[in-house]
């Protein structure tokens, strides 16, 4: 059967059941709009919670950015893991017990201030929108390139599936649809990883795979690393960045990842404290296994790519590389005029620039798998895109109905009138997210780093000294979490956009690129957040009592408002 | 629950955390990072055993550190009837 038929066939019937799922678990309450009732499995949970997280970016761009950084590339794979292990343990558990629907909940709550929520609910807003418009950008791409439509239909067509699910079924929705997202993105994932690990290796796990010997029986990354010098690339496994960097980026997405409002939320779904460290268990396990393949994936994909194509001649390429040529994806410019393809690391030879995103998008096609595999990788990329999209989208719609007009500006209204609330900002914010995914800002790449960074800079601190130590007062909480993000600002400002000055990489303090120096903001919010707290009077006693009750598992109730 | 059961509770777990967190610490930036060009000296099979630590072995680690965690905290609920 033709590709396209069966890539149309496959996102159809994966995007029947979504909204099937969708119009099963309709939400009637703003419980079960906010925290799907407050009644999920621990296991549902971690399916949940692993689509939630692996994104546009984790299924198509991550092995390629592997596959193009080699050893550098493991500040993702770690950054993107180690965040769950503080997630489990230093913060799920407690914000369960404390039961609450949102983030700015329980910094507003804990903090006893209107002002620290208003700052916790405008971090919340960036962080989402910046994210979800990559989403966005990421199911146009797949629909562009698979169905041959235009890349703004593809988004229009994302949104309103989106729009289905997410307003109509809120969390409870949004929850099942992800545990349903989550197997067909990690089926999508392993299929060609097993079928190429097999061609290239023998074996049929990637992880074990990526770490054996080709038909010839030369180690795959010392033939890797081999190919890297001779065609003067930094040597696959030893990477190119500085050690310090490495170290700060890493810490800045694990502590981001930690800080997520999205991630974060989804640890209210569930009943009980013990549920809440074990969904983060299940979680971690079902990310895992698209983790660890994905650098497997990046070897095996950057092997085959420069096999099939340096010093070949260009007339002889695969069908794939016309295709790709045309999504503009892949470009070829022949400036010795030998009709061949050199590929190398000195830019005034090189005559091939290939996109990170092609490397898990082509292949299966590059590997020549059969059509159902391709098909299958473009349905994965769109649950991963979409299953993201909608956690994000609830995040900033609870941000406005729950913790703006709820919290703040009516606090009288009714049940009905905030739900509704809900279902109209969920409305605006996809709108927003598809008219950012149609005219994608050129900052967005840039401003991912800024949405980890942010997440570090602000809500990790605050959320560890609210649950860690009785002292902390609203004084220094609201001080930590300006100070930290007005310096994240300023250093992502500086160096991304050039303003105060701008900046090259040499400029950098100490060497730490803009996408580390979340660590750097989240050290001064401690810093400022403790100092501050000295010096002005400490929280009254009834917080300081929630503080000893949350650190209690028993009796954690049901999530409230 | 009495105020010293509490505090007993509440140090077993910040023990606990910070043997896990410690181990953590270690796989990752230690090995992953900080350790890895001395550790490529060593192979484990096809892989230099820094680089398989920062793709791979620190991943898997983190894994198992919950799961342990899980099983230490319900152990301890259970001792201090928590587990309700």
């Amino acid at each position: 059967m033709d590709l396209q038929i069966w890539t149309w066939v496959l996102v159809g019937i994966t995007f029947s059941l979504y909204i099937g799922i969708a119009i099963w678990s309709r939400a009637g309450s703003t419980k079960e709009f906010y925290v799907a009732g407050g009644g999920v499995s621990p296991l549902a949970n971690g399916l949940a919670t692993a689509a939630d997280w692996m994104s546009a970016a984790s299924f198509i761009s991550m092995a390629g950015i592997i596959s193009f950084n080699g050893y550098d590339g493991s500040v993702y794979l770690m950054g993107w893991t180690g965040g769950y292990v503080l997630l489990a343990l230093l913060l799920a558990p407690y914000l369960r017990k404390f039961g609450k629907f949102t983030v700015p909940d329980f910094i507003g709550d804990r903090y006893y201030s209107n002002v620290a929520r208003s700052v916790a609910v405008f971090c919340a807003l960036i962080v989402s929108f910046t994210y979800v418009a990559g989403q966005m950008r990421g199911v146009g791409l797949v629909f562009s390139r698979f169905l041959e439509v235009n890349i703004n239909t593809g988004v229009i067509i994302g949104m309103i599936i989106v729009l289905f699910y997410a307003v109509l079924g809120g969390m409870k929705g949004i929850t099942y649809t992800q545990v349903a997202q989550y197997c067909v993105l990690i089926f999508a994932f392993m299929v060609p990883a097993i079928f190429i690990s097999i061609q290239m290796t023998g074996n049929p796990i990637p992880q074990i795979g990526f770490g054996g010997q080709d038909a010839n029986g030369v180690y795959l990354l010392d033939k890797l690393d081999g190919l890297h010098r001779d065609l003067g690339f930094a040597e696959y496994t030893s990477g190119s960045k500085s050690k310090l960097d490495v170290f700060f980026i890493t810490a800045a997405l694990m502590v981001g990842t930690a800080g997520l409002p999205h991630v974060i939320v989804r640890f209210f779904t569930v009943k009980k404290v013990s549920d809440a460290r074990k969904s983060a268990g299940w979680a971690l396990l079902f990310i895992m296994i698209l983790y660890t393949t994905a650098p497997a994936i990046a070897v095996f994909s950057r092997t085959n790519m420069i096999e099939t194509v340096n010093n070949k001649e260009y007339k002889n390429m695969p069908s794939w590389f016309t295709t790709w040529e045309e999504t503009g994806l892949l470009s070829f410019n022949d400036i010795n005029n030998d009709g061949k393809i050199q590929y190398l690391a000195d830019s005034s030879k090189n005559e091939l620039i290939v996109d990170k995103d092609i490397m898990v998008l082509a292949n299966p096609e590059i590997a020549g798998l059969p059509n159902w595999v391709i098909a299958l990788v473009a349905a994965g990329g769109l649950a991963a895109a979409l299953s993201t999209a909608a956690g994000l989208l609830l995040v900033i719609s609870a941000s406005v109905s729950h913790d703006l007009i709820k919290k703040m500006i009516k606090p009288d209204i009714s049940e009905k009138g905030e739900l509704v609330a809900a279902r109209l900002s969920a409305v605006v914010a996809v709108c927003v997210a598809g008219y950012f995914g149609i005219n994608p800002p050129d900052f967005v790449a840039a401003t991912v780093a800024l949405a980890f960074g942010l997440a570090a800079a602000s809500f990790f601190p605050a959320i560890i000294l609210g649950i860690f130590t009785k002292k902390m007062n609203k004084e220094g909480a609201i001080s930590g979490m300006i100070v930290g993000v007005l310096a994240m600002l300023f250093y992502m400002l500086k160096f991304k956009f050039n303003w105060f000055g701008g900046g090259t990489k040499e400029d950098w303090w100490l060497g730490i690129s803009p996408e580390g120096f979340g660590t750097v903001a989240m050290i001064i919010n401690f810093i400022v957040s403790i100092v501050i707290s000295k010096f002005t009077p400490d929280p009254p006693k009834e917080v300081q009592e929630i503080v000893a009750n949350i650190r209690i598992p028993s009796g954690a109730g049901e999530a409230t408002h | 629950m009495k105020i010293s059961d509490q505090k007993k509770y509440w140090k077993t777990n910040l023990k606990y955390l910070s043997i896990l967190l410690s181990i953590w610490f270690v796989v990752s930036y230690g090995f992953g990072i900080v350790l890895v060009d001395e550790l490529n000296s060593i192979r484990m099979g096809g892989f230099k055993l820094g680089f398989w630590f920062a793709q791979q072995g620190s991943i898997y680690v983190f894994t198992i550190l919950i799961f342990v965690y899980i099983k230490l905290m319900n152990k301890l609920d259970a001792k201090y009837n928590l587990d309700s």
